[in-house]
């Protein structure tokens, strides 16, 4: 019951460029993410803000790879 | 309705740097700490803080507190208070090495020491050569801050309520601050949060402009609390903006693209920066800039159908430099402004930074207010800190670096006069009968509204209407008619609506509630942005385009009862030294 609102709020970050994108990402691919997708965008969103923000801008990849499907998401946002 | 109620020493609302600095000093001293925040801590705004430290550590370059008073004094146009600076760049170095001896990741010279840079406003000598005197961790300071200071609360059992909101103070009939009620999301629940201190460190609250470079938790909840429960904010008229945030959304574009050789264009393909600053064009200060931006989009020169922003062009810099030495810029165009700036100029407008007022404090964090006998009367067991508090060490316009200072210095201050405070008053006071009501009231409003307006449109109507009529470069009949457009919008945040009334996570709810908060900040920019009759700092204004020390050199207190203005005094005389008076601020 309202993963939606959850997540939602857990796009809410400390740097504007996370808050836009995530809400982006949230708006169009979320509701269309399978149980595995949504268990890793569960554990990008738990990446400390510029970490993930180094990702979301290709800076840096995830020492997880079976993370790169949803950030790749991300990175379209 | 029976509400839950939790007792401890000491409840701190916000969990950025400030608010976890202050909630350290407590938990190491065996206080019995709650910090609040509405998300997970080490996710605070602060962790946007590039530009590093400002601390006369004199690691590269000679360098001492006084010159850095003197620099902050000029930065703030004499709005601030000199005893407030003083203590500040006092206390700098030792705040500093406090952090490195928490494990603050700082960068290094080769000789060990911590590496400084030099910064825009930092002088030697008093207004001489460039100072040296910031410290950083690479351009991620605040969020190694963060990071370091979270660890060090975690070891010292502070205890954290995340994804909590606060809703309101709770006042007695003398005043005196006893807690705050507080929403859970996750169950929806309403708490009240009993202690013998409060303490506010909830940040800014750029969303109140349609382009801000604040996250979206940037909302302003504590000057809210605050204005609801009768404290006054001050100088709320001065707001920083930067020159050159992404058109439409504000992210920040830095000043490194300009230092690189990229210009403004305005629609006709004019370089306008020489028209204002022939020597300095394009680097010229932040203010100057982004005053130049608003005049060329006045005068019909801004570009794009509504002729509302300008162009930041970096194409001619080719490939190599964009990639090399501006890539984080280029990525910011491409995802934000759908433009590559290889190939394209970046549409831009200023967007707003940092809050300069706030919650009136004293360099103790305790906040002080005009009630009972004085003008500055403590409000005991309430305190402030961080970018929701005016101490004012900013003034009219804070330094780059100096907020990063000012919430460590003042976090720490505040923790210490707490400790104080608690030995004086070592027991909870009674909580009124009605401690609840007001705030279960607006709740039940809320709930019950029929027919009432979106919570999305009027909260957009409210930025665009602070955009228009308040912005960088202000304009009488523009300020005059955004009085009464703001007081509009804040009748019809009165009557906000929401579909959704559950209770579990119920973010409509809370986004319902955080308009209440941003309609406080707005109205209370705007009314004091409309009186001040001069320029200072960030207040530019159009028809009185000098600094006016004989008529203005006072503090602006609002009211959100009768939204009403006082004034008081600037504290021109610091605490050891001479007085830094009046002079014109020229760079």
């Amino acid at each position: 019951m309202k993963e939606l609102e959850r997540a939602r709020w857990r796009c809410r970050r400390g740097l504007l460029e996370l808050d836009i994108v995530l809400q982006r990402f949230i708006d169009k691919y979320y509701t269309q993410l399978s149980e595995i997708e949504l268990q890793q965008f569960t554990t990008l969103l738990d990446l400390p803000d510029n970490d993930l923000w180094d990702m979301i801008a290709t800076r840096k990849e995830p020492e997880d790879g079976s993370l790169l499907s949803v950030l790749r998401l991300l990175q379209t946002a | 309705m029976a509400i839950a109620r939790r007792k401890f020493d000491a409840v701190i609302v916000g969990a950025g740097g400030a608010g976890m600095r202050a909630a350290l000093q407590l938990s190491e001293a065996g206080l019995k700490v709650a910090v609040l925040s509405k998300v997970f801590p080490t996710r605070s705004h602060t962790v946007a803080a590039q530009g590093g430290i400002a601390a006369a550590l004199g690691n590269v370059t000679e360098d001492n507190w006084h010159w850095h008073m003197y620099d902050t004094v000029k930065g703030s146009d004499y709005l601030g208070d000199q005893d407030a600076i003083e203590f500040m760049c006092r206390q700098a170095n030792e705040v500093v090495y406090e952090l490195e001896h928490f494990g603050m990741p700082f960068d290094r010279l080769e000789n060990g020491k911590i590496y400084q840079r030099p910064f825009g406003g930092q002088s030697q000598n008093f207004g001489g050569a460039q100072a040296t005197r910031s410290c950083a961790a690479a351009d991620r300071t605040g969020h190694a801050m963060l990071h370091t200071l979270y660890q060090r609360n975690v070891r010292a059992n502070t205890q954290f309520f995340v994804e909590w909101m606060g809703l309101d103070l709770i006042r007695d009939e003398q005043g005196d601050v006893l807690g705050v009620t507080a929403l859970e999301m996750e169950t929806g629940e309403v708490m009240v949060l009993q202690a013998k201190a409060t303490l506010f460190a909830t940040g800014g609250a750029g969303r109140i402009f349609h382009a801000s470079t604040n996250a979206f938790i940037n909302t302003g909840d504590g000057l809210g609390m605050a204005a609801r429960a009768g404290i006054p904010l001050e100088d709320m008229e001065f707001w920083q903006f930067h020159p050159t945030g992404v058109y439409g959304v504000g992210v920040l574009i830095s000043e490194a693209v300009r230092g690189e050789g990229g210009y403004l264009l305005n629609k006709d393909g004019e370089r306008f920066m020489q028209r204002y600053a022939p020597h300095a064009k394009d680097l010229a200060s932040r203010d100057v800039v982004s005053r130049a931006l608003t005049t060329e989009i006045k005068e019909g020169r801004g570009c794009g159908k509504d002729a509302d922003h300008l162009l930041l062009k970096l194409d001619h810099l080719g490939a190599d430099v964009i990639n090399m030495r501006l890539p984080g810029i280029r990525e910011i165009a491409i995802k934000f402004a759908r433009v590559d700036p290889i190939n394209e100029p970046i549409p831009v407008a200023p967007t707003a930074h940092y809050m300069m007022g706030g919650i009136p404090s004293n360099f103790h964090g305790q906040v002080v207010a005009p009630y009972k006998t004085g003008p500055e009367e403590v409000v005991q067991g309430f305190y402030a800190v961080g970018e929701c508090a005016c101490v004012s060490v900013h003034g009219a316009n804070r330094l780059g670096t100096n907020s990063l200072l000012d919430i460590l210095v003042f976090g720490r201050a505040a923790g210490n006069q707490i400790i104080e405070d608690l030995k004086k008053n070592p027991h909870h006071k009674p909580l009124p009968a009605d401690a609840t009501d007001k705030v279960l009231a607006r709740l039940a409003r809320l709930d019950a509204q029929k027919d009432g307006e979106n919570v999305a449109q009027v909260g957009t109507d409210l930025r665009k209407t602070m955009q228009a009529h308040c912005g960088v470069f202000r304009f009488a009949d523009m300020l005059k008619q955004g009085v009464t457009k703001i007081g509009e919008v804040a009748e019809r945040v009165a009557h906000t609506e929401i579909r959704d009334k559950s209770r579990v996570f119920n973010t409509a709810r809370v986004e319902a509630l955080e308009l209440d908060n941003l309609v406080e900040v707005a109205l209370a920019t705007m009314v004091s942005a409309e009186a001040r009759n001069e320029s200072r700092g960030a207040h530019a204004r159009d028809d009185f385009p000098q600094r006016d020390d004989d008529k203005w050199l006072k503090h602006t207190l609002y009211f959100s009862e009768g939204r009403r203005l006082d004034y008081k005094p600037v504290r021109l005389k610091p605490l050891t030294v001479e007085s830094f008076p009046p002079k014109p601020r020229i760079y």
